[in-house]
């Protein structure tokens, strides 16, 4: 079902973690649909460079290897590359994803736009071309008292 | 890579087929292979193993030989009840008693009835996954032509109070069936004493071989045919019989009820064993399904804060089979109907997990699956927020 690079990166998965004092943090997915990305970026501030990032992933074996070559595709690059990485870059990185775990890599690069979001307003910035997420975390839980 | 040792605990997905079984089928694809409705003498071997089988299925459930007509398994048979029943009874009514955790051959079915004019009730179940006889009960109108309660669930293992809902049923004169794929053969049963009108099973969850399954139909029920065609099965269903099936479904059959206390015993033993040890040794784990009215091979278990899919290919590395109720597993975003039935959030409910043992699962096999749960289910907290937040807030 999976390709081998997926398998890897799940078994392997690179990145995994957390941040301490991040300089931006982003959360999306839901837990009623079964994922949950969240990814911590360490952001040098003079040169936009992304030195560090971290995921933890609550999901599917595509939702875990995603995030991971997420991770290492934005990793080293500057705020304004990251925002380039696609989710079909994500995929084809992976050596594709079957059709029913495509939402995975989109949801990956929500995570990373959704970090970068956080990053620009806690520094009172603009990143050109970046939109807020629409993903919430918070959204999920609400309906989830019962 | 090391060879590995394949643990395989999916026995309510299928089960192996027993040599015995293999043997009892192998003549009747080479040596027997007459069609068991032609006239001849050379046939005539494969119609007595056809009618020797249906002896040995009807004397498994306390029913009468003309009572058991073969079909190609589990779905079909629901399907045909269903339908058939709908068809039949529809001068009397359109209503239809059922429960929300029955399989999807059942449900699938019903809301296809819907669509064609027919009222069903979706009966709710409590936190264990029990029908209350009572709400069965107040379900039944004037026109209610058929009520539909499992024997037991696939998912959770929990045993359905048939005998209660039987005797329910005959006093309102309304007939009863049961989805009985996963119990027939691995627990007792009885028609009679159960009042059960239609029965359906499945040959490969017992050790038979796939494609096989029978219907019971209480003589004196008028329903007609599902599969039209020729005059087989009393001319109810049509098909060329399908004899090495029905010989092998017949031996498992026949095999699973020569000894089957003993194999209770022994399934509920290693069953019991493993859910208690999860319970002290793994936190955040919660068992689903009754535990004293369950299947003697099911288990199943929710681990908070992670997906099952991530956890069955982790298994899956370390040779183990399972299943799981999570999204992910299912093609669809929502997880099993079954465990939402029984009151589990959607996030708990995607970290379930059921192992279906056999009778040759072992204590030792279970140990060796604890184990490696045990690293799995940290490994994938480690990695999971929803374990971050709850830590961080607690």
């Amino acid at each position: 079902m999976y390709s081998e690079k997926v398998m890897d990166h799940f078994s392997n998965p690179r990145n995994v973690g957390e941040i301490e004092n991040a300089s931006g943090v982003g959360t999306v997915g839901n837990a009623k649909c079964g994922d949950i990305m969240r990814i911590f970026l360490d952001i040098d501030d003079k040169t936009k460079i992304i030195k560090d990032v971290k995921f933890k992933t609550f999901g599917c074996g595509a939702a875990v290897a995603t995030s991971s070559m997420a991770t290492e595709l934005v990793k080293g690059k500057t705020i304004y590359e990251a925002l380039q990485v696609t989710n079909k870059a994500v995929m084809e990185a992976l050596d594709g994803l079957p059709p029913v775990k495509v939402h995975c890599s989109l949801l990956a690069e929500e995570a990373i736009h959704a970090a970068l979001w956080d990053y620009a307003e806690k520094n009172g910035i603009v990143i050109e071309g970046l939109e807020k997420p629409k993903n919430d975390i918070s959204e999920g839980e609400e309906e989830e008292e019962y | 890579m090391e060879e590995k040792k394949i643990l395989y605990l999916d026995n309510a997905a299928t089960t192996a087929v027993a040599p015995e079984v293999v043997e009892a089928m192998l003549p009747y694809f080479t040596e027997y292979y007459g069609n068991p409705s032609s006239i001849y003498g050379f046939a005539a071997k494969s119609k007595a193993a056809v009618d020797k089988a249906r002896e040995v299925i009807a004397n498994s459930l306390g029913a009468k030989p003309e009572e058991i007509y073969f079909t190609a398994g589990g779905s079909e048979s629901d399907n045909w009840t269903l339908v058939a029943m709908a068809e039949a009874y529809k001068s009397k009514g359109k209503h239809i008693i059922t429960s929300k955790i029955e399989h999807h051959a059942i449900l699938h079915t019903c809301e296809y009835l819907e669509k064609n004019g027919y009222e069903v009730t979706y009966l709710d179940v409590d936190e264990n996954g029990l029908v209350n006889p009572a709400d069965v009960e107040n379900a039944i109108r004037p026109d209610t032509i058929l009520i539909s309660i499992m024997y037991a669930n696939n998912e959770i293992g929990t045993i359905e109070p048939i005998g209660e809902i039987g005797k329910i049923a005959k006093s309102h004169g309304v007939f009863l069936h049961t989805d009985a794929v996963q119990a027939y053969a691995h627990i007792p049963i009885n028609v009679d004493e159960e009042n059960i009108d239609l029965l359906s099973a499945s040959g490969h969850k017992f050790h038979g071989p796939k494609g096989i399954g029978f219907l019971y139909i209480r003589k004196g029920i008028k329903m007609g045919s599902f599969i039209h065609g020729g005059a087989q099965e009393r001319n109810r269903r049509a098909g060329t019989h399908n004899v090495p099936g029905i010989v092998g479904m017949a031996k498992a059959a026949e095999l699973a009820m020569e000894h089957m206390k003993e194999r209770m015993d022994k399934q509920i033993k290693v069953r019991d064993y493993f859910i208690e040890k999860v319970q002290k040794e793994i936190p955040y784990a919660k068992i689903n399904g009754d535990l004293k009215k369950r299947l003697p091979n099911n288990i199943n278990v929710c681990f908070r804060f992670i997906e099952g899919e991530s956890m069955l290919i982790m298994l899956d590395m370390k040779g183990i089979c399972a299943s799981s109720g999570s999204a992910c597993t299912s093609g669809s975003l929502d997880p099993s109907h079954v465990l939402l039935a029984i009151g589990l959030p959607h996030e708990i409910a995607h970290g379930s997990l059921r192992l279906t043992i056999s009778e040759d699962t072992t204590i030792e096999d279970m140990d060796y699956v604890l184990g490696e749960l045990k690293t799995i289910v940290e490994r994938l907290r480690d990695m999971s927020p929803l374990y971050q937040d709850f830590v961080s807030k607690s």
